[in-house]
C-alpha cells in the first residue's frame, strides 16, 4: 500500500457530479443570505435604516450592527469580538474600516430578492481620512485606525542570531535590494460559502469549508455568545481551500445571526466579485535585504526588514513573519541574521494566510539575493547552494532541529536536468557580464533564454503555532471486516483520505478501497488542530498509525485465541489475519468472535499524535517548530521576448524531499498544484488594490495559469526517510510553489541579464527594467 | 415579470419548466433540475466549472440565459455518467491523479469529452489549447492533460 499510485477515493465522486460542496447543500426551509458592504474604505455611519428593505416580499430577516451578540453585564456590555486580534465584529456600527466592512445582510427566499433588498438599505456615511500605505499609517499623526489598540503598528517581530557587524566585516561581497510583493488571491475554484441552521434548543450547526473546525466552533463561540459545545461544524466536500479555511470570518457568524433571527437555515455564498473583495489575500510586504559572502563561496550574514501591510482587521496574515523569519535565518547555513517585520492597519482589504504562509515571499527575496551573490563571486549557482545547504541532523542557530534533509540532492537533481551547456553558460556568462558592463551583453537577438534555480525550507512535521499540535484518530473493524477509519484531519482535495487510508489498509492488510475515512463532522471526529503548515500526513497520519496499530493488536489477540497461536506469530493480509502456513481467519469473523461472547468487546483502536516540538519563544523566536523539515529545489527554463518584455516559462524542473512518498501521484499533484500557483505569483497573479478597493475582482483580470500558459513540468520525488514520519513520510502540501518565483527571476537574469525585485514580472516590468538596465550601460 | 415557458432536452429527456426569463442555463439546471454536477466557479464565463455540452457543443452555462435554449438539447456531466461506473475520461481523470478538490472536474469532463468529440486524436498541443477555458487551481493541469491524452491512447 505504502508507496502506490492509488487514485483519491473521492475522485470518482467529483468526476461523475455526485460529490455535495456547500453550494450544493440545500436544507428545507432554507433561506439566502446576502451582506450590504461599505461605500466607503474608512467611514464613521450615522444611519443605517433597513425600513424599506423589510417591506420587500421574500425578505426574512436583516441584521445590521445592532444585532451583534454583546458580552459582559450591564453597562458594561460591549459587543463580542473576535478573530486573532480580537478587533472584529460580524457587522460594523460605528465606524467602518474598509470597503469589505459588513455592514447589513438580509436573508430573503431567493438570492435575487436578498440582492434587491440590499438595494433597498439606506445607509448614511461620513467619510474619514483613509489609509492604503503601511508607511503612511506609521507615520506620526496618521490617524487610527483601531484607537482602542492606540496604534496602527499592530505588531512587530525582533529576530537575530549572530552577530551582524561580525558578519559584515567578514564578507568580500555585500549586496542589497528592495523588493515590493504584491496581493495574491487564493483563487480556489469554489468561492466561500456557509450553511448556517439552529435547532429547537438553540444549537448551532455550521456546514463550513473551514479548515479549522474545532478552532472554529471556539471563534463563533467568541463570536456569537453561545458555548462552543452547542456548535457543531460540518464540513462539505471542499472546493480549494489553500489558507483561505485558516481563520473565522464575519460571513459565518452573519449567517448564524441571520438563521437565528429569521429561524430558518441560511446559505450564504459568495459571487466571484465578492470573493476578491471580501475573501482574505496574502498581505503586501515592502522588504529591504541585505546578505553578504566570502570569497570562498561562504555566506555570512542577512539582515532583513518586512514592512507587511495587514489591512483594516488582523487575521493570520499578521504572524506570516514567523514563517519569513525561518526562511530568512534558516535556509541555507547563515552565521549570523537579523529579521524584523511590522504589521501594520491600513483601510486596505483584510489579509490572511495563503499557501506557502510567508514563504513564497521570503524566499523570493532569499533565493534572488543568493543568486546574485553567486554571480558576485563568480560560482556556478548549484555549487554555491551546495556549499551553504543545509544538511542532515543539524540543528540551525534558530533552533531547528533539522533531521532527514535531501537539499543537497534536490539541488543536484535538478541540476541534472539543466544540460551541460547550458550550465556552464550561466556561469561564464555571469563572469563575464560581471567583468563587461557592455550593451552587447543583451545581443540582438529577440528571444533570450535562461535557466535559474532556487531552493526551499518547509516545515515538514507540523507547525507548532498553537499549544497543541495534534491530531486524533479512531479506526473501527466491523462484522464484516469493514474498516472505518475517524480521524480529526480535514480534506481540501490534497487526498488526505486516500493517504491515511493507504497507512491503515497497510497495517490492518486491507484494501485501500475497503476503507471509509470519516473526517467531517465535528460531534463525531476527534480533536485536530486543522488542515494548515503541510501537516496531515506527518501528523494525522501518524495518528492514524497508531490508532491503526491498536486495532490490529485487538484483532491479534482475538485472532490468537481462535487460531490457537501466540499474537507474535500473526501477521494481517488480504484481508485475513494468519500465522505462518496456518489456515486464516477473516478480520469481520475475528471481529465477530470478540464481541459475541461474554464480556466482548469491540475492535475500535484510538490514536493521538502531537510531534515533540516547541512553541517558538515569545521573546527570541528561538525554538524547534516542526518535527522535520522538508526541502526542494527548482530549475526554471524561460524564454524573454525583449521587445514585449514578455516571460514563457518553457520548463519547469522540481525536486522535494518528501521524506517517503506514500502515494507519489498524490505528491506530484502537490508539487504540480504548487508550481501552477508559483507560477502565477512570477508572473501574472496580482490582486491590484487602489485606494483600497480591488480593480480585478474577476478571472479574465485576475490571471491564473491556463493549462495553454504551463510549461512543461517535472516533478522529481527525492526520498530520505524520515525517522519520526509516518512510513518516512514528511509534508510536502505547501512546497510546491514556494521557490518558482525566485528560479524564475534568476532565470531572467540568465537569459537578459536583469534583476526583477517586484512580482508578478509582467512585461511591463521587464520591459522596464530592460529599458533602465540599457540606460545604464 | 412573466414566466417563460421553456422545453429542453436534458440528457436525452425532455423537460418542460416555468421559469423566470432572467435566469441562466446554470441556474435552472442546478436549481430546477437538480444536477449540480455543473458548477458555479464565477458565472462570468471565466472558470469553465458550468460547462455544458449544448446541441453538442462545449458551452459556460452561466454566460447563456435557459431561454435561448429553448427547444434545444443539453448534456451535463450526469448525462454523460454510465449507470454502472465511468466514462472514459472520467475514469482517465481518476486513475491518472487529475482531481484534487474536484470542483472543476466536471466542467473538465464536459470540455474533454467536446475535445474528443471533435478531434479524436488531438495532440498535447492540442488538448493544452482544447482545455484553457477551465481553470484549475489544484492540478497544475499536467495530470489532467495526460488523462485527457490517455483516453485516445486507450491506455
Amino acid at each position: 500500500m505504502i508507496g502506490q499510485r492509488i487514485p483519491k477515493l473521492d475522485a470518482p465522486d467529483k468526476a461523475t457530479g455526485r460529490t455535495v460542496y456547500g453550494h450544493d447543500v440545500k436544507l428545507p426551509g432554507m433561506l439566502h443570505g446576502r451582506i450590504l458592504y461599505s461605500r466607503h474604505p474608512h467611514a464613521r455611519i450615522l444611519k443605517v435604516d433597513v425600513s424599506r428593505a423589510l417591506k420587500l416580499p421574500g425578505v426574512k430577516a436583516i441584521v445590521t450592527a445592532a444585532d451583534n451578540p454583546r458580552v459582559g453585564a450591564g453597562a458594561e456590555r460591549v459587543p463580542a469580538r473576535f478573530g486573532y486580534g480580537k478587533d472584529n465584529t460580524p457587522l460594523k456600527g460605528d465606524v467602518v474600516r474598509s470597503l469589505r466592512d459588513e455592514v447589513a445582510a438580509v436573508a430573503a427566499v431567493d438570492a435575487d430578492i436578498a440582492e434587491e433588498a440590499l438595494g433597498l438599505i439606506e445607509v448614511e456615511y461620513d467619510p474619514l481620512p483613509a489609509l492604503f500605505d503601511a508607511e503612511a499609517a506609521l507615520k506620526e499623526g496618521a490617524p487610527l485606525i483601531h484607537s482602542e489598540h492606540g496604534s496602527n503598528l499592530f505588531s512587530k517581530y525582533r529576530y537575530s542570531h549572530g552577530d551582524l557587524d561580525t558578519g559584515e566585516h567578514e564578507s568580500d561581497v555585500i549586496l542589497e535590494a528592495d523588493y515590493e510583493l504584491p496581493y495574491v488571491a487564493h483563487a480556489a475554484m469554489e468561492t466561500s460559502v456557509v450553511v448556517a441552521s439552529f435547532d429547537h434548543r438553540g444549537h448551532l450547526t455550521l456546514y463550513s469549508t473551514t479548515q479549522i473546525p474545532f478552532l472554529l466552533q471556539r471563534d463563533l463561540s467568541e463570536a456569537l455568545g453561545l458555548e462552543g459545545r452547542d456548535i457543531r461544524i460540518i464540513q462539505t466536500a471542499i472546493g480549494g481551500a489553500f489558507g483561505r479555511g485558516l481563520d473565522i470570518y464575519p460571513y459565518e457568524p452573519i449567517a448564524a445571526l441571520l438563521a437565528r433571527k429569521a429561524g430558518k437555515p441560511v446559505r450564504i455564498s459568495f459571487s466571484r466579485p465578492e470573493e476578491f473583495l471580501a475573501a482574505p489575500v496574502r498581505q503586501p510586504a515592502k522588504v529591504h535585504v541585505r546578505a553578504g559572502a566570502k570569497r570562498n563561496g561562504l555566506v555570512t550574514f542577512r539582515d532583513v526588514y518586512a514592512l507587511l501591510d495587514i489591512g483594516a482587521y488582523v487575521s493570520w496574515g499578521s504572524v506570516t513573519p514567523l514563517v519569513m523569519m525561518q526562511t530568512t535565518a534558516s535556509l541555507y547555513r547563515v552565521p549570523h541574521v537579523r529579521f524584523s517585520a511590522d504589521c501594520v492597519y491600513t483601510n486596505n482589504p483584510i489579509t490572511g494566510a495563503v499557501r506557502g504562509y510567508g514563504n513564497p515571499q521570503s524566499t523570493f527575496f532569499v533565493e534572488t539575493m543568493m543568486d546574485r551573490l553567486a554571480v558576485a563571486l563568480n560560482l556556478d549557482p548549484i555549487e554555491f547552494r551546495i556549499r551553504n545547504a543545509n544538511i542532515p541532523n543539524e540543528e540551525t542557530p534558530q533552533g531547528l532541529k533539522i533531521t532527514s534533509c535531501g537539499l543537497k540532492e534536490c539541488l543536484e537533481a535538478v541540476a541534472a536536468r539543466a544540460d551541460v551547456g547550458s550550465r556552464q553558460m550561466v556561469a561564464s556568462r555571469s563572469k563575464w557580464q560581471m567583468a563587461n558592463h557592455q550593451p552587447s551583453a543583451i545581443s540582438h537577438q529577440r528571444l533570450k533564454r535562461g535557466i535559474g534555480f532556487a531552493s526551499t525550507l518547509n516545515v515538514g512535521g507540523g507547525a507548532r503555532i498553537y499549544r497543541s499540535d495534534g491530531c486524533g484518530a479512531t479506526v473501527k473493524v466491523d462484522d464484516f471486516g469493514h474498516v472505518s477509519l475517524i480521524t480529526g484531519s480535514t480534506e481540501i482535495g490534497q487526498g488526505s483520505e486516500t493517504v491515511l487510508a493507504q497507512i491503515v489498509a497497510d497495517v490492518l492488510g486491507v484494501k485501500v478501497e475497503d476503507i471509509n475515512v470519516l473526517n467531517s463532522d465535528t460531534d463525531v471526529k476527534p480533536w485536530d488542530v486543522g488542515v494548515h503548515a503541510s501537516r496531515t500526513t506527518f501528523i494525522a497520519g501518524n495518528a492514524a498509525h497508531i490508532a491503526a496499530l491498536e486495532a490490529r493488536r485487538q484483532l491479534f489477540e482475538t485472532a490468537a485465541e481462535m487460531l490457537k497461536a501466540s499474537p507474535d506469530e500473526l501477521i494481517a493480509r488480504d484481508g485475513k489475519i494468519m500465522a505462518a502456513n496456518q489456515p486464516a481467519v477473516e478480520l469481520g469473523k475475528v471481529a465477530r468472535a470478540r464481541h459475541f461472547r461474554e464480556g466482548g468487546q469491540v475492535i475500535i483502536g484510538e490514536g493521538w499524535y502531537d510531534p515533540p516540538t516547541q512553541l517558538v519563544d515569545k521573546d527570541t523566536y528561538k525554538g524547534n517548530i516542526s518535527a522535520t523539515y522538508g526541502f526542494g529545489s527548482q530549475m526554471a527554463e524561460v524564454e524573454v521576448d525583449t521587445e514585449t518584455g514578455k516571460v514563457r516559462v518553457l520548463r519547469l524542473v522540481c525536486a522535494n524531499d518528501v521524506g517517503r512518498a506514500i502515494n507519489p501521484m498524490a505528491v506530484e499533484g502537490q508539487i504540480e498544484g504548487g508550481a501552477q500557483m508559483g507560477l502565477g505569483y512570477a508572473l501574472t497573479e496580482e490582486v491590484i488594490v487602489k485606494e483600497g478597493r480591488v480593480l480585478n475582482p474577476d478571472f479574465l483580470d485576475y490571471r491564473l495559469f491556463t493549462t495553454a500558459d504551463m510549461p512543461e513540468l517535472e516533478s522529481i520525488i527525492v526520498e530520505t526517510d524520515d525517522p519520526q514520519g509516518p512510513f518516512g513520510a514528511k509534508g510536502v502540501g505547501e512546497m510546491g510553489g514556494t521557490p518558482t518565483a525566485a528560479a524564475i527571476a534568476n532565470a531572467i537574469y540568465d537569459a537578459v541579464g536583469v534583476r526583477l525585485t517586484t512580482v508578478p514580472m509582467t512585461p511591463e516590468r521587464v520591459l522596464k527594467a530592460l529599458d533602465e538596465s540599457q540606460r545604464n550601460l | 415579470m412573466p414566466k417563460f415557458y421553456l422545453t429542453l432536452t436534458v440528457n436525452g429527456e425532455q423537460r418542460e419548466l416555468l421559469i423566470d426569463p432572467r435566469r441562466t442555463l446554470l441556474d435552472v439546471l442546478r436549481n430546477d433540475l437538480d444536477l449540480r454536477g455543473a458548477h458555479r466557479g464565477c458565472d462570468s464565463g471565466d472558470c469553465g466549472a458550468c460547462t455544458v455540452l449544448l446541441e453538442g457543443q462545449p458551452i459556460t452555462s452561466c454566460m447563456i440565459l435557459a431561454a435561448d435554449c429553448d427547444g434545444l438539447s443539453v448534456t451535463t456531466v450526469e448525462g454523460v455518467t454510465p449507470a454502472d461506473g465511468l466514462h472514459p475520461v472520467q475514469r482517465a481523470l481518476v486513475e491518472k491523479g487529475g482531481i484534487q478538490c474536484g470542483f472543476c472536474t466536471p466542467g473538465m469532463v464536459m470540455a474533454a469529452i467536446a475535445l474528443l468529440d471533435d478531434n479524436p486524436r488531438p495532440t498535447q498541443a492540442e488538448v493544452k489549447e482544447g482545455l484553457a477555458g477551465n481553470l484549475c487551481r489544484c492540478t497544475g493541469y499536467k495530470k489532467i492533460v495526460e488523462a485527457v491524452l490517455s483516453v485516445e491512447e486507450g491506455k
